[in-house]
């Protein structure tokens, strides 16, 4: 099994170690449920380091991007900013989702899924041959989330003043590379706060300082809790090859306005010609329980089935997100070991920065 | 490391169980097995005047993390459940051999609670 380089931080501060698609990664600290507070609260790190990142570089970079990806790199004008996309196949299927950074004209840096780096790697690189570019993984970095309302702070206060001067008014969605750090203002838990990339050998020292000043280590099932509450999708739960970004609530992430030819464009045009008819859903129960993946869910406009599910710590209800008929709104009922219970469609997300969000509850 | 405690008996299935000398038992989860499960957050109680024997699924005990089943430790008619875990589940974590009780039952056959595991034997099948 592949470790972090941090994996003996993981150990010192007491976390229970799971596999994870051949990561030996930290599940908790203790309580997930503490991890996830501190995050909403305040501010908890994670390591990601398990994350695929990829450099692309060359005089086609852009034009790769282009052809590669649902939504459109040339929205990307200034030097750090990110972009969401779905990488999809041929019948318009998601491949992978991925955050694509444009660093500088024929550099852009992409973050992609640890669960389907063979695959996603393998298809850049085939469908990459066709034009002038190198593919670049970077082994040498680690990777940490820093996330919560006093998530920046924190990491400001550990930096040299030249650096947080650089990064103190940098908007969200944006990077910056400086001294070997990569800080981008992104994340997956619905708070503010930072990913940051720098040289492994340099990891311990960092998140130990970040422990010292407060910052809670926190395990991947806080993170799933985190990024279910904030609306956002997990692949190979959420979205798979089997469903396109129009069935998955990713249509806004698909860039089809101009005649930009990307793989899976011709397969969502006949899919839009005929019709919709699925949509990914919030789910939230009404009584007392828990939702989890493949769950039952039954609507006036038909049957649908829950992609993932968890206790909401911040709701203090069981919530979901679910593929159902498109029409479909309003109440529902949830099979749960064999019995229905009442609960409603809500529309994502549900929680972010600390607190419910409208219209939830 | 988890509590065993040596006035228990324990079933395999991580229940343990009282004897509280008048034909009745009271069931909860072990501390090994909450600690194992983690943030509990909901706990599906049987229903009084049920019936279950040894070893049928009667409870469920869900954590953030995961559902889980507990099972009957031994046959016979639950008489009273922990209604305190509909509120609080997470005295199932804090106190799982006092407040985080979860049902109690009639024994339809005594001899039964003998046959279970001492703390010795809990303990020596969770180093397993």
């Amino acid at each position: 099994m592949h470790k972090t380089h941090l994996y003996e931080a993981h150990l010192a501060a007491g976390a229970r170690m799971v596999d994870f698609v051949g990561w030996n990664m930290p599940i908790h600290y203790g309580s997930q449920m503490d991890e996830h507070k501190a995050v909403r609260g305040d501010a908890g790190m994670f390591d990601v380091s398990h994350m695929t990142v990829v450099d692309i570089r060359g005089p086609q970079a852009s034009a790769f991007l282009l052809r590669l990806l649902a939504n459109d790199v040339s929205r990307l004008t200034v030097p750090g900013k990110a972009l969401y996309s779905c990488m999809l196949n041929e019948s318009g299927g998601v491949i992978d989702d991925l955050i694509a950074y444009y660093m500088e004209d024929e550099w852009y840096r992409l973050v992609v899924n640890a669960a389907t780096r063979d695959k996603g790697l393998a298809w850049l690189a085939r469908n990459g041959m066709a034009f002038r570019i190198s593919l670049t993984e970077h082994f040498e970095l680690a990777m940490l989330a820093v996330q919560g309302p006093n998530a920046r702070e924190r990491v400001h206060g550990l930096l040299p003043p030249d650096v947080v001067q650089g990064i103190a008014s940098m908007p969200p969605f944006s990077a910056v590379l400086c001294c070997g750090y990569f800080i981008a203002r992104t994340g997956y838990t619905g708070e503010d706060g930072y990913e940051v990339l720098l040289p492994a050998e340099e990891a311990i020292a960092f998140w130990n300082r970040l422990e010292a000043a407060g910052v809670k280590p926190c395990g991947l099932a806080a993170r799933d809790t985190l990024r279910l509450e904030a609306g956002m999708h997990l692949y190979g739960q959420d979205m798979d090859e089997d469903v396109t970004p129009l069935e998955s609530g990713l249509a806004w992430t698909v860039a089809m306005k101009d005649d930009r030819r990307f793989i899976g464009r011709d397969a969502l045009e006949r899919q839009q010609e005929n019709g919709v008819d699925r949509k990914l859903s919030g789910v939230l129960l009404e009584g007392r329980g828990v939702l989890r993946p493949g769950y039952r869910v039954m609507t006036a406009a038909g049957e649908g089935v829950t992609t993932s599910g968890t206790f909401s710590p911040t709701l203090e209800k069981a919530i979901a997100l679910a593929r159902v008929p498109v029409e479909a709104t309003g109440a529902c009922d949830v099979e749960i070991r064999g019995k229905a219970y009442p609960a409603h469609l809500v529309k994502p997300p549900f929680a972010r920065h600390g607190k419910v969000c409208d219209g939830i509850l | 490391m988890s509590e065993v405690r040596s006035d228990l008996k324990y079933r395999e299935s991580h229940e343990w169980v009282r004897d509280e000398g008048d034909g009745t038992v009271t069931v909860g989860i072990s501390d090994h097995a909450q600690a194992q499960l983690g943030d509990m957050v909901f706990v599906e109680l049987p229903e009084v005047g049920n019936s279950f024997s040894q070893g049928e699924a009667c409870a469920v005990v869900e954590s953030v993390k995961a559902a889980s089943d507990a099972y009957a430790p031994v046959s016979g008619e639950v008489i009273e459940a922990n209604d305190k875990l509909e509120d609080e589940p997470e005295l199932v974590n804090t106190d799982p051999y006092g407040e985080g009780w979860m049902f109690k039952m009639k024994l339809s056959d005594t001899s039964e609670v003998a046959g279970l595991l001492d703390a010795e034997a809990y303990e020596e099948q969770q180093d397993d």
